[in-house]
């Protein structure tokens, strides 16, 4: 199928991106707000299209293992949730990180903690940054910000997990999932094929030639001098990432005396009261992460040291608004404003908050 | 030209189509649109409510809460938004089942008695369009050629047979729209 306008749902844009980008292998597990995805998957019938696995597993705990064992393989390997499901994961993530599998998550997020709310959230930050599961591990992480977003991002997450060979996680919440806006497709990518796979993933798990030794697949090593290695190798590995992928997008910053920082939802709204404010005259600027790791540190710094003050808005009772602090060592007055159990905030409560909390 | 609005209503009474279609019509002017639907427990059988926002230019923020143009079709969906219409903006109401007329004075207020009408010609299923049919005759915001092709691609294949009585509703809605005085 070639490029084409339409109209749709960022969770619809998820599914469709898995298809159109050759993904060979989805397991899930339906849950509100992310449902659309394994539905269009399910209406869409790629196992008869593309060759595509689209499986409802019986829990996310077995979804995330399937991923486990599919990307094992080195094969383009998905699922998706949101939060209390992507909680579920956190083992098998921690797991997928340690054996240094490519693979992508989708988190549709929604207010906690515990089952929470169904209604949008931004307050799986600290799980989807921190390491949600045990040991030191990072997810690169992806906040898209528009259906569109959603849709390209899938793409990219596919060259990112394999170039690094770690897990991606796509980082959204109900309010972009529900959303419907404009989507230009892409091209097709068809699935690999053997002689591809096998090139793109020598190390994986797709039969032993006799040319080379086992591959092994594990995040199990008993010897400590080589575990240390090996946490020494993956720390090198997203020092990289760190160097080379980061991502973020700035509006207005250049004479602004003010900078929001937001993700996600969060930073759409947020545009909005910059807008609102530019029309009232006070000199405000957006910071948009789009990698929430790696963090644009010295990106933000840099744009930190010509502002008055920062406010950081996020769906959470405050979790984003640590790395900012970091990144600028607290050299400029930074708050957060941030409504949660699925509330949005209102563009015009970010104005007021940026007049009560930074201006003031 | 930025146009925000809400559209509400109880669920199944195709709010949420409505505003599919008035978005994918302005997908095919090359309008920037987003449609975002309230969803959860509340849509079932509950109240049902879609923002829509058609624009000239990239859309900040698809969730709003001061709108332009309200379309109400219930009671409660007209005591949840009245207030929340912009000074000088529009309320278009359908008087089915309102017991409480609305009452602000610094906006224009329209009524459409849409469910009547559809009841009398037998066309129920196409109330929504009779209703979007009234907020084009006063917001022409997307050229009728362009519904057509909304419509086109809002509605599976199988039912673009349906087409032309969806345009007949939304012409019908445009000659049943009125003004209403508030005293």
């Amino acid at each position: 199928m070639a490029r084409e306008l339409q109209l749709m749902k960022g969770n619809e844009a998820i599914a469709r991106a898995m298809i159109a980008s050759g993904c060979d292998g989805y397991f899930g597990y339906p849950i509100t707000p992310q449902s659309e995805v394994m539905e269009t998957l399910m209406a869409e019938k790629p196992w008869e299209t593309t060759g595509m696995t689209v499986l409802q597993a019986e829990s996310e705990v077995a979804s995330i293992n399937m991923v486990y064992g599919g990307a094992a393989t080195g094969k383009k390997v998905a699922t998706s949730s949101s939060s209390p499901g992507i909680s579920l994961m956190q083992e098998g993530l921690t797991y997928l990180a340690g054996a240094e599998i490519p693979c992508l998550v989708v988190n549709v997020m929604r207010g906690g903690p515990g089952l929470g709310t169904i209604q949008p959230s931004q307050s799986d930050y600290f799980q989807s940054t921190k390491g949600g599961g045990h040991g030191d591990y990072q997810l690169y992480t992806l906040a898209p910000a528009s259906v569109q977003e959603m849709y390209d991002f899938v793409f990219e997450a596919w060259d990112i997990a394999f170039k690094y060979r770690n897990p991606v996680l796509i980082l959204s919440d109900g309010a972009i999932g529900q959303c419907m806006e404009k989507l230009y497709t892409r091209d097709y990518i068809p699935r690999w094929t053997e002689e591809e796979r096998r090139a793109k993933a020598p190390w994986g798990t797709w039969g032993k030639p006799a040319t080379r030794p086992h591959n092994i697949i594990t995040s199990l090593e008993l010897d400590s001098a080589r575990q240390e290695v090996f946490n020494l190798k993956l720390q090198a590995k997203y020092a990289e990432m760190k160097e080379k992928e980061v991502r973020y997008e700035t509006l207005n910053c250049e004479d602004a005396e003010y900078i929001i920082v937001a993700y996600g939802s969060s930073s759409r709204i947020a545009m909005k009261a910059m807008q609102m404010a530019r029309e009232k005259g006070i000199k405000v600027g957006l910071f948009r992460l789009i990698t929430l790791f790696p963090f644009p540190t010295k990106q933000l710094a840099e744009v930190a040291k010509h502002v008055k003050g920062i406010l950081c808005v996020e769906m959470s009772a405050g979790q984003m608004i640590e790395d900012v602090k970091l990144a600028t060592q607290c050299g400029v007055k930074t708050e957060h404003f941030g409504r949660f159990g699925g509330i949005i905030p209102t563009p015009g409560e970010v104005l007021e908050a940026l007049e009560n909390k930074i201006i003031k | 030209m930025t146009e925000e609005i809400i559209i509400a209503g109880f669920g199944g009474q195709g709010v949420l189509s409505m505003g599919k279609i008035l978005a994918y019509s302005g997908v095919m002017q090359d309008k920037e649109v987003s449609w975002m639907p309230s969803y959860g427990p509340e849509m079932r059988g509950g109240t049902a409510n879609v923002s829509v926002i058609i624009s000239d230019e990239r859309i900040s923020s698809p969730i709003i809460n001061q709108f332009d143009t309200a379309i109400i079709l219930n009671q409660q969906s007209l005591d949840k938004f009245e207030s929340s219409v912009k000074p000088g903006g529009y309320l278009i109401y359908d008087p089915n089942g309102i017991t409480h007329e609305p009452t602000r004075k610094d906006i224009n207020i329209y009524k459409i008695a849409a469910t009547a009408k559809a009841q009398e010609l037998g066309i129920s299923k196409v109330f929504n369009m009779v209703v979007l049919g009234g907020f084009l005759k006063l917001k022409p915001i997307v050229d009728k050629q362009y519904i057509h092709e909304g419509l086109e691609h809002s509605l599976p294949q199988r039912h673009w047979n349906l087409i032309p009585q969806n345009e007949e509703a939304i012409e019908i809605g445009k000659g049943i729209i009125e003004a209403v005085q508030v005293l």
